[in-house]
């Protein structure tokens, strides 16, 4: 509990709290009267009312997109289903610049849809839904679909016997079971969706803002921090709120549930109705994810004298020809896995020790600290990294510049991800077996070791691969930090894209497809490694 | 330092906590030997920069072995987020000299006090225009123009002869040809719209917008959408089928495009409007509190020195600001000669800049 408490004490409640103390703090002591001030701001109150239901209306048609999915990958067998589930999750870690071109490229003018159907989305809300839902569909896909392989069809069926309808069934002992894995789903996609920057910024042009961007705006550009404050605060709330929900339909529906191995759940589909379904999920994906990636691998091979490697090979020596510091596209890959390595390794520690503490312990402060842990997720990057500026500041914690500083950001993100996987697997274990194993003699360390360890292993592997995931497409608090010797492969395509000329552009798209390759590959690994056993939220 | 001493490092980072952590920062120096904190006498000297940044290695070094400093470079997100941040850290800097505060910034940065006065060596060959500061908080390094290009291609193909002032802008066969960047979030973006303010005034500029509005014109948020999706002159452009042959982006725009051509083409694909100008001016300071002050006075000669003046055009590709630099061929030949920018000072800039914004938004984008 002490190492957690801790590290999100010193790297993430300080320096937030300081930025925005910073902002509504003056010599006249603290300015509470900003809140009213800005918040009655009619420009605000547009952006409050933009962000809420635009995250609302993204939750719900992400669900509706992807819950068949869920269903499909839990308990349909087909040829390609592991490289498929990776495939859906590369968009999670793909820098917002690049998939913004590739959406732009399928709805824009000219794109995909304008040829077919004569229809453009690119200056339409529409853009933004459907790229949250590209975003995010992996997140519902993984947290639902796992914990369904591993419900066990034969209580529903057995309700069928004692004579209820298949909806019935369904509703009755299927959906209860899964409910808590569809709210903690859509908790997630709300909590992105809500602070949403890159998608907004880019396919909603000006027009339109969340929260997220204005406080972006406010801190980066205007240096308005009373303002950004503010909205730092509006979000906590927000957020906290979500959380809370969140936590009270958990604790409402958390039963012991009997699971099984997902390899005894699933078939072959059979039957056209079986078949259609796995088609229509087949082709959402085809459509949603695969064609926008695809669109970016396509531009990757596409130099002007045909299509090649050109690219590619640009990139070996795109050093030689530059200047000191721009980006050497493979030393950017090899500083990504490496930042991204270590962000992991931070992640497991301090979510794992947290997750275990927050199995060991009940009541209110346990739980709050559980809320807590979920807050990184929901404040944005820029006010976090313009708060390690101003509070990491003094030897012995001068860390402005050192590495250290972008896996410590990047561990913040992936941290919640760890402990909302490793939660309900370790509080799944059996305690008299741990008492068991004491009994025996086994120190505490040993129980851990012989009891929780081979049972939360997949777990762990799962959590690891989020975390790895995250880290490597992290770019939001990465930009302000990174050294210039150390980009990232996210900093690096940015840097590409912000550059006229063919050749910039057409290394930014071939790294960018290395960036998605490099993620496929790291969760294909992860799959392979992990034993089938019981899974978590994700 | 290897991966696997890193994540050792890291996992001790989180198991044991702040001791720990602070023992790594300092394992993270020992491996570095030039750390800045704890050399009693320093020899680094470090730079904070914007993502912008570039120079040619053996520039650097040569900077390095004469002078015995090693230059350490931090870049941290675009021009205006890079100088709040040095606002944020003032009196406790991550560096010692800041490089990277244009004429539109400049009145928030000397206000703040971030500079120590330094009067450069060489100052005396930078033309007598760019200096800004009389008491030198800042020097000048660089200038660039902001301007509408064109796609030659499609001015060709339909036999009209490309606009040159913002006046054409406004005309019957330039509609729905223009697209520009955000001057809330964008730098080019702010750019045109102070290129208005300096061409028709601050009553005037209103007006001009609204003509352009009625006139088609279409805002996207930044440069890289503007140009790389949008603009059909531009390599990225033309395989998003981009319509828009108008484009706000740089002078140096035309140049980028031939250096980067894959083969490079004889001719610039694109055309600047060079009556659609404004003067973007870059500075760089030796920031208060230095910890290597010497050095960053050193610093500062170089970069107005002729080797990086003359090696800046193709890194970042702006021009330079001294009298004795010569410009790249690349330059001369495709790149073109701004006579009459528009100019805002930067004291009026600071002033108005947020309300003018806000009315831009207003009176274009909503």
């Amino acid at each position: 509990m002490a190492v957690p408490l801790a590290f999100f004490g010193l790297f993430f409640a300080y320096p937030v709290a300081a930025i925005v103390g910073r902002g509504l703090k003056t010599d006249e002591g603290w300015q509470f009267g900003r809140f009213a001030e800005v918040l009655s701001r009619p420009d605000i109150a547009d952006v409050l009312w933009f962000t809420t239901w635009q995250a609302f209306a993204s939750t719900l048609l992400t669900l509706l997109i992807a819950l068949p999915a869920a269903y499909v990958f839990a308990r349909f067998e087909f040829p390609g289903k592991q490289l498929l589930r990776a495939v859906v999750t590369v968009p999670f870690v793909l820098p917002t610049v690049v998939v913004g071109t590739a959406f732009l490229a399928l709805l824009g003018r000219g794109g995909l849809l304008d040829e077919l159907a004569g229809v453009r989305l690119d200056t339409t809300v529409w853009a933004i839904l459907l790229a949250h839902v590209f975003f995010n569909y992996a997140v519902v896909v993984r947290t639902v679909g796992g914990l369904w392989a591993q419900l066990d069809p034969r209580q529903e069926e057995a309700a069928r016997v004692l004579g209820a309808g298949r909806f019935t069934a369904w509703r009755r002992v299927t959906l209860p079971a899964l409910a808590p894995a569809v709210a903690a789903a859509s908790l997630m996609v709300f909590l992105f969706t809500f602070s949403s920057f890159g998608v907004v910024l880019i396919l909603g042009g000006p027009a339109y803002s969340t929260l997220e961007v204005e406080v972006y705006r406010q801190t980066a550009q205007l240096l308005d921090l009373p303002t950004a404050a503010v909205l730092t605060m509006v979000q906590f709330a927000a957020i906290g709120a979500i959380l809370a929900v969140h936590a009270w339909t958990v604790r409402k529906r958390e039963t012991a549930l009997r699971l099984v191995d997902p390899g005894r759940t699933t078939h072959r589909p059979r039957g056209w109705a079986q078949r259609t379904l796995l088609g229509g999920v087949l082709l959402t994906v085809a459509l949603l994810i695969v064609a926008p990636l695809g669109v970016l691998v396509e531009r990757s091979f596409d130099t002007p004298g045909g299509y090649g490697l050109g690219y590619y090979r640009a990139l070996q020596d795109a050093g030689a020809g530059g200047g000191t510091f721009l980006v050497a596209p493979l030393e950017a890959i090899w500083n990504s896995l490496q930042y991204a390595l270590a962000a992991t390794a931070i992640a497991l520690v301090v979510g794992g020790l947290a997750a275990a503490a927050l199995t060991r312990r009940g009541g209110r402060f346990v739980r709050g600290f559980d809320a807590l842990l979920m807050l990184p997720l929901g404040v944005s990057a820029v006010t976090v990294g313009f708060g390690f500026l101003i509070t990491l500041d003094e030897p012995p914690l001068d860390l402005r510049t050192t590495w250290i500083l972008v896996p410590l950001a990047q561990a913040l993100v992936g941290v919640p991800f760890v402990v909302r996987t490793m939660l309900p697997v370790l509080r799944a274990v059996d305690g008299r077996l741990r008492e068991a194993a004491a009994v025996l003699g086994a120190s505490p360390l040993r129980a851990w070791r012989e009891v929780d360890l081979p049972l939360v292993r997949r777990a762990l592997l799962i959590a690891a691969g989020f975390a790895f995931a995250v880290s490597l497409g992290e770019f939001g608090a990465t930009v302000f930090i990174a050294r210039a010797d150390r980009p990232t492969l996210p900093v690096a395509v940015a840097r590409l894209l912000g550059r006229a000329g063919e050749l910039n552009y057409g290394q930014a798209m071939a790294l960018s497809t290395i960036l998605m390759l490099v993620c496929a590959v790291s969760l294909l690994l992860l799959e392979r490694l992990r034993p089938d056993k019981t899974s978590g939220e994700f | 330092m290897s991966t696997t001493k890193k994540i050792a490092g890291v996992a001790l980072v989180a198991a044991l906590g702040v001791t720990t952590l602070s023992a790594c920062g300092g394992g993270d120096t020992k491996d570095k030997p030039a750390g800045a904190s704890d050399a009693p006498k320093s020899k680094t000297v470090t730079l904070v920069s914007h993502d912008s940044f570039n120079v040619t290695e053996s520039v650097l070094k040569e900077f390095e072995q004469q002078s015995g400093y090693t230059v350490k470079v931090l870049k941290s997100g675009d021009a205006g987020a890079a100088l709040n941040q040095e606002i944020l850290t003032k009196g406790s800097p991550r560096g010692d000299v800041f490089f990277g505060v244009d004429n539109t910034l400049l009145s928030r940065a000397l206000d703040n006090g971030i500079f120590t006065p330094y009067e450069a060596k060489g100052l005396a060959e930078v033309k007598p225009e760019y200096v800004l500061d009389k008491e030198h908080r800042v020097t000048p390094i660089d200038s660039g123009d902001i301007c509408v290009n064109y796609d030659k291609a499609y001015f060709a193909e339909k036999k009209i002869a490309p606009p040159q002032t913002l006046d054409d802008l406004t005309k019957p066969e330039y509609k729905n040809l223009l697209v520009t960047e955000n001057a809330a979030t964008s730098s080019p973006g702010l750019g045109f719209l102070l290129a208005s303010v300096g061409k028709y005034g601050e009553d005037g500029w209103k007006d001009y917008w609204s003509k352009l509005k009625a006139n088609g014109v279409e805002v996207v948020d930044g440069w890289e959408q503007a140009y790389n999706e949008r603009f059909s002159g531009s390599a990225g452009g033309k395989k998003a089928k981009g319509d828009r042959p108008l484009v706000v982006s740089y002078a140096s725009s035309p140049p980028v495009e031939v250096l980067y051509g894959e083969p490079q083409p004889a001719e610039a694909p694109t055309g600047v409007a060079t009556g659609t100008c404004f003067r973007q001016i870059e500075f760089a300071g030796l920031l208060k509190g230095a910890k290597n002050e010497e050095g960053g006075k050193a610093l500062v000669d170089f970069l107005v020195s002729k080797k990086f003046q003359e090696d800046m055009p193709l890194q970042m590709f702006v021009n330079p600001v001294t009298k004795d630099a010569a410009l790249p061929e690349l330059f001369t030949k495709h790149g073109v000669v701004v006579e009459k920018p528009e100019n805002v000072a930067p004291e009026t800039i600071a002033k108005n800049r947020e309300q003018w914004v806000k009315a831009w938004t207003a009176l274009v984008v909503k």
